[in-house]
């Protein structure tokens, strides 16, 4: 006898569906983004049991809570320090940071520099959607010049962040930014991010329709991809202050930067510490920690009285 | 004039009637809509004052910090992690003598995520030297804000304030809310002036450091400015009661405790539904009353002490609970009787804790196991109420 499993996505496998319906609303990006992010997962074999998402707060931020793998849903602004915690403690883990422009930006600004000037092995996905969604549309560090939120209601006086070339610039090791309309390229990016041996950063731009579009001339959904399909303008490698988004004017997307990759954060950790410590590679030690913590974990059963003597 | 206001709305009209003259703010759910009316209040030109779209909490109390510093009169809103961000800045607001007002929407702590009402965001502010007025209502919160100003700023106190109202019960939630006269709140309420300001035809160093042989000494007076906010909270009470007819009685607020022997204690909304039930309870015969805990920094130790003198039992209901021990109202009530002569049996109630709605039923199950103290004395210290499973 078979059995037939009907209705199967092909991303099931990769998703927690008992907690679908997602929140997003309709003609967000961020599913969109989401599936190339699981899809470039799955081209590229990366193992879900070996893969933690990390993410803070904001409608971004729920993807940890439905991605079928280890995942964190940290404070405002904290994931990449959560991020760099955890590759730090378990360097044969991959990380992701995926999370929303106001959360890594904005709050926790601070963090996204540092980790990239350290070179940090682990992956960021930033959308960036031009303001904070969950709280209901309030001015962001992405809201373009004259653009109208709660907070700006009669137009935006602040120049917004160029996200994908301040990360370049702040020693990334692969940068690119693409739209939720780029998806086969987005999702061959995000490939080559999650590959990558380093700090590595994919900005993409995604409408929200109920925030920022219907306050901003773009009400319906396709109305912002129409702009993105119009103004994106694709190139690679460029100089990354060029990557500056202007309100009804042209800016790039693409590759930024896929530097020739270097130590990581956790190699030169390693390089220090393995002169005090007699294991032979960071293999070892993590086999080491686990095998520990198995003892450990025997050990208190039979102190429980729950275990086999 | 009367609208019709969410207690959000109620307290951006507070800070528009107190003349605010620089805001900043970050947003954070169940805040965030009064600083969105405050921006709209800015943009059209209803409020003469200069908004700071911050990217942080901790930098929107960095901000209203430095802006008070040069004499003006600061305001900025937040809620739960928010205030946690800024606790480092809530510290320097208090040692640094900068009378800001902030209107702080109570919300639940994570892990795990929760955005609804509970205490422990602005109890773990306790020991900030924060003022901490808790409200019940939308007029409540406008009026607290125009109040906590003026207690703020008294040359005595000069010490900031937190007008605190519960996550959605009150901030998502319309009331009739009475707006206050311009005129008269000027009045009331005159533009800020400090003894101290950044002055370039003045200079002075800010944020000096102060060896051990003085430190203390700078401790003592902020305790001191603790003490005359308790005085100062009277007097203003009773002076906007004379103005404006809505007395709020201090920093407590008693109902029916006349010959009570049970006495339940309170704070936020829960207190508005407490009185239905003590109506009820009372009119079965029971002596029962309620004390609504308005102001809990500075504490009112003496309304304490007071009541301690004539009843048998205290039952305080927190909306928090600080661990290791119990509740943080319970733990001071006690600590405010014990060296008196007085000995009612108090007992500490654990309720509403992340939002879980304190019902009529709920309260009444509870007050009526404080009267079974009164007959058979105190079983335990500390009980969970409505918790799944039991305790």
């Amino acid at each position: 006898m078979s059995v037939v499993q009907a209705n199967m996505h092909p991303l099931d496998n990769y998703l927690r569906t008992e907690r679908l319906p997602h929140v997003w609303c309709s003609g967000c990006g961020i599913g969109t983004v989401l599936g190339a992010y699981l899809r470039a997962m799955k081209n590229i074999g990366m193992d879900p049991e070996k893969t933690i998402m990390v993410s803070g707060i904001g409608c971004t931020g729920r993807a940890a809570g439905y991605v079928k793998m280890d995942s964190f849903h940290t404070t405002h602004g904290r994931p990449i320090p959560f991020a760099v915690g955890i590759k730090a403690a378990r360097p044969d883990l991959n990380v992701t940071v995926f999370s929303g422009d106001g959360d890594l930006f904005a709050i926790g600004g601070n963090h996204i520099i540092h980790a990239a000037r350290r070179n940090a092995d682990i992956t960021v996905i930033t959308i960036n959607n031009f303001i904070y969604g969950m709280t209901g549309g309030q001015l962001a560090p992405t809201t373009p010049e004259t653009g109208i939120t709660t907070t700006s209601p009669y137009g935006n006086v602040e120049s917004p962040f160029n996200l994908a070339g301040l990360v370049a610039v702040s020693g990334a090791s692969y940068v690119a930014r693409w739209t939720s309309l780029h998806v086969r390229r987005l999702e061959k990016s995000i490939e080559k991010a999650l590959k990558k041996r380093g700090f590595s950063f994919v900005e993409v731009l995604s409408p929200c329709p109920t925030a920022y579009g219907r306050r901003n001339r773009m009400r319906d959904p396709v109305d912002m991809l129409k702009y993105f399909q119009e103004h994106a303008v694709v190139k690679h490698h460029i100089n990354p202050l060029e990557g500056v988004i202007e309100p009804d004017k042209d800016f790039i997307v693409g590759e930024f930067l896929d530097a020739e990759e270097e130590p990581t954060f956790e190699d030169k950790l390693w390089e220090m510490t393995k002169k005090e410590f007699l294991y032979t590679s960071q293999a070892e030690r993590t086999a080491w920690i686990l095998e520990h913590r198995r003892h450990l974990e025997t050990l208190s059963k039979i102190i429980s009285g729950r275990g086999e003597r | 004039m009367r609208l019709t206001l969410t207690g959000n709305q109620a307290n951006a009209w507070g800070v528009k009637l107190s003349r605010v003259q620089v805001v900043a703010a970050y947003p954070i759910t169940p805040q965030t809509t009064i600083v969105e009316e405050l921006a709209e209040f800015a943009a059209n030109g209803q409020l003469d004052t200069q908004y700071i779209k911050v990217e942080s909490e901790h930098s929107a109390m960095a901000a209203c910090i430095a802006a008070e510093n040069t004499g003006v009169r600061t305001y900025t809103a937040s809620s739960s992690h928010g205030i946690a961000l800024m606790h480092e800045m809530l510290h320097w607001a208090v040692g640094a003598r900068l009378p800001i007002v902030m209107g702080a929407v109570n919300r639940a702590i994570g892990p795990p995520w929760n955005i609804w009402a509970d205490h422990t965001d602005t109890i773990s502010q306790r020991d900030t030297g924060w003022m901490q007025f808790y409200v019940e209502s939308n007029q409540e919160v406008l009026d607290t804000i125009i109040q906590a100003y003026k207690v703020a700023e008294s040359r005595d106190v000069l010490l900031p304030a937190m007008a605190i109202e519960d996550a959605f019960i009150l901030s998502h939630t319309v009331e009739r809310v009475e707006i206050p006269d311009q005129e008269l709140v000027d009045e009331f309420l005159p533009p800020y002036n400090p003894p101290d300001y950044l002055n370039v035809d003045d200079p002075k160093g800010f944020g000096s450091l102060v060896m051990p042989d003085w430190y203390m000494e700078f401790r003592y007076i902020i305790a001191r400015a603790q003490e005359a906010a308790r005085k100062r909270i009277r007097e203003v009470t009773k002076e906007y009661a004379e103005i404006f007819g809505r007395d709020y009685h201090g920093l407590v607020e008693e109902y029916r405790t006349e010959d009570a022997d049970v006495v339940m204690v309170g704070a936020g909304t829960m207190v508005s539904t407490a009185r239905d039930v003590i109506d009820k309870l009372r009119s079965e015969g029971h002596k029962i009353g309620l004390l609504k805990i308005r102001v809990f920094r500075p504490f009112p130790y003496e309304e304490f002490q007071d009541i301690a003198k004539r009843v048998d039992v205290i039952g305080v209901m927190d909306r928090s609970f600080t661990f290791g021990y119990g509740g943080a109202m319970f733990s001071e009530v006690k600590g405010a009787i014990y060296n008196t002569d007085a000995r009612p049996k108090i007992k500490n109630y654990l309720i509403g804790i992340g939002g879980r709605d304190v019902t009529p039923k709920m309260l009444e199950d509870t007050f009526r196991n404080a009267l079974r103290v009164k007959d058979h004395g105190l079983d335990r210290e500390m009980m969970w109420v409505d918790l799944k499973g039991g305790e």
